[in-house]
């Protein structure tokens, strides 16, 4: 209960923030953004953050599950090694690297663009979840796997209706943490032009005025907010029952 | 029912783990394989169902090589259960039971049918049980649960890997005692895999000894324990075996059916006289419809007081029925300090008695001539 007090005082602040610097009319020499800015930015922002999830989602549950399998196992290290290597190098790095790319791959061209921006983001946002679903793979007591396969399960059915169930929590807790970085780190996709929020705060840091980048700051920490509360029920509602029931002792 | 020939397994990094093992397993038979750890008691079972692939030999189920059928359908017809039970914690225990028969395409209904009788068949009530989660069992009802999901679409078959192994030792004699009796029911052809010498004998119709990857001796329990092979069986069964024994013998077999007893209104100074002119110490005592009212002894007679038996017997005490097994049998009298222990049927009707004399030559017999179960 005081968790939820703090979430609501925590995002009427921000949203009296965002009202505040908005109604400040002229900060400096500069306009304040208007509303509708914000809200065509806060569509922007979230786009690239749908994407960009819903693709290391795509690609980093497939990748954590398989590393876990038999054969597969000896490039775990590499696998998580690289997403490891993803996430620290810095984001601005990432994004900067991947705009100056010289050259554009075979079906993709690199360049001041959105698109540049979101493959940023999903390499960012990778580790999260490629690291929950190896460990919550690997976690599942092997006895629960034999059973399954004692009792003439295929691979598949087991992946499908033992596995991935059992797992499911742990996976959902990754894609929270990447989809609430993802928001934070696509403040910079302006930079290599892929607009969002970053736009109003980036333009509040070269005007050094702190009114712009609050301006900016606090519509996309509310999002941040607002997006890890929203994925947490889902993570509470998508878990099965019988592994919310704590196992009595034997 | 299930052939092994020359079953031989050798891993990948060259240990061999089992040696041409061969012999039967007969429909209807539960049969044990026995072995310290590490003997390929478990590598065994596991080969029956392919969970590990056969590196030479065969073995048949119901006469055709298990490598002719497809893993899954294999496995789908043997019934599988192993120490940690592995029940599906996400799955209620009605879905856990389901889990082969849904395989099989089973419609609801039958499944759901199939789910409560199993249940009842483990003595869980299915209305508490069917709908409530792994996580919320005793360790007891997880592993009945687990029984009851290996036998889920009425497999011929069974294996089970040390299934009570996890249970604390009172209740694994219970549900040791009650296993057996649903196998009575079903009569399935089972391997069952433990260490436990105690739960081999008393367990097994037959018992697969084996040590280091070989069979030892497979055998009938009485004759692993009285007809050791070699120094190996006999060390494993141990020194006490005779007293092992004890488990395969019931009072039935052992007890006296003929014996002489007296009425309660008998003369007390009658009795006494006839029991010192025939040497005995002890009698028991009915009523005139042959109900079992307690026992009389030498000792209680003598000061010579007259009267009917009625006065002077001391009333009913420990007694057995003739299907308890000897070992409990003998506790009784052990603790009762009872030197003969009267068998009574279910309406305390006296069906025979049981004394230490007749234990130590049932025993002695069941040595010299290797026993029968």
């Amino acid at each position: 209960m005081r968790r939820w007090i703090v979430l609501v005082v925590l995002l009427v602040v921000l949203v009296g923030l965002t009202v505040w610097t908005t109604s400040a009319g002229d900060i400096g020499i500069f306009h304040a953004f208007t509303y509708a800015d914000i809200v065509t930015h806060a569509k922007d922002h979230l786009i690239m953050v749908f994407w960009a999830v819903l693709i290391a989602v795509l690609i980093g549950v497939p990748l954590g599950t398989l590393v876990t399998r038999p054969g597969l196992d000896r490039a775990s290290p590499l696998v998580l090694g690289g997403a490891n290597v993803g996430q620290s190098i810095p984001s601005l790095a990432i994004i900067a690297i991947m705009a100056t790319l010289p050259f554009g791959l075979v079906f993709f061209d690199f360049g001041f663009n959105r698109e540049t921006a979101i493959v940023a983001l999903i390499i960012y946002g990778l580790l999260p979840i490629v690291r929950n679903s190896y460990a919550s793979m690997r976690n599942i007591n092997p006895a629960v796997i034999e059973s399954a396969r004692g009792m003439g399960m295929t691979r598949w059915q087991i992946i499908r209706k033992i596995e991935l169930p059992l797992a499911i929590p742990i996976i959902m807790t990754g894609i929270r943490v990447s989809t609430v970085v993802t928001v934070g780190t696509a403040e910079l996709a302006v930079l290599v032009g892929g607009k969002g929020l970053g736009t109003i705060t980036f333009t509040g840091v070269f005007a050094r005025e702190v009114l712009l980048i609050i301006q900016g700051a606090a519509p996309t920490a509310f999002l941040a907010v607002s997006l890890g509360v929203i994925l947490e029920s889902i993570e509470k509602w998508i878990t099965p029952r019988g592994l919310k029931i704590k196992a009595r002792n034997i | 029912m299930i052939k092994l020939e020359k079953v031989t397994k050798v891993y990948a990094d060259g240990t061999k783990a089992v040696n041409e093992m061969s012999f039967e397993v007969n429909q209807g038979e539960l049969c044990v394989f026995l072995g310290p750890s590490g003997c390929g008691k478990t590598t065994t079972m596991k080969m029956i169902n392919r969970l590990i692939p056969i590196t030479s030999g065969k073995i048949y189920i119901d006469g055709v090589d298990n490598t002719r059928m497809n893993d899954s359908e294999l496995r789908r017809n043997i019934g599988y259960a192993i120490q940690e039970i592995g029940l599906f914690t996400h799955m209620t225990v009605g879905q856990n039971i389901e889990t082969v028969p849904v395989l099989k395409g089973w419609s609801k209904s039958r499944r759901r049918e199939r789910a409560e009788e199993l249940l009842e068949l483990v003595r869980m009530k299915p209305s508490e049980f069917i709908d409530k989660y792994p996580n919320e069992l005793s360790g007891g009802q997880r592993q009945r649960v687990g029984v009851a999901r290996a036998l889920g679409a009425d497999p011929p078959i069974l294996l089970m890997d040390e299934p009570f192994g996890a249970i604390d030792p009172i209740n694994r004699v219970e549900l040791q005692s009650e296993f057996l009796k649903i196998q009575q029911k079903i009569r399935k052809t089972i391997i069952f895999v433990t260490h436990d010498i105690y739960e081999a004998i008393k367990m097994g119709d037959r018992i697969a000894l084996m040590k280091d990857g070989e069979l030892v001796q497979y055998d009938t329990p009485a004759n692993l324990l009285y007809r050791p092979k070699d120094a190996f069986v006999e060390g494993f069964v141990g020194a006490d075996r005779a007293l092992k024994g004890l488990q395969l013998l019931r009072v039935k077999e052992v007890m006296t059916a003929t014996y002489a007893a007296v009425n309660m209104k008998d003369n007390a100074a009658v009795v006494r006289e006839r029991m010192e002119k025939e040497g005995i110490d002890w009698m028991p005592v009915m009523d005139n419809n042959g109900r079992f009212m307690g026992g009389i002894s030498i000792s209680s007679l003598i000061g010579g007081r007259a009267g009917t038996v009625k006065d002077v017997l001391s009333p009913s005490e420990a007694t057995s029925d003739v299907n308890a097994v000897l070992n409990e049998a003998l506790s009784l009298m052990l603790s009762s300090g009872l030197k003969t222990l009267p068998i009574v049927d279910e309406n305390n009707r006296l069906e025979g008695i049981l004394t230490f004399d007749a234990i130590q030559e049932a025993l002695h017999e069941a040595v010299k001539t290797g026993g029968t179960k």
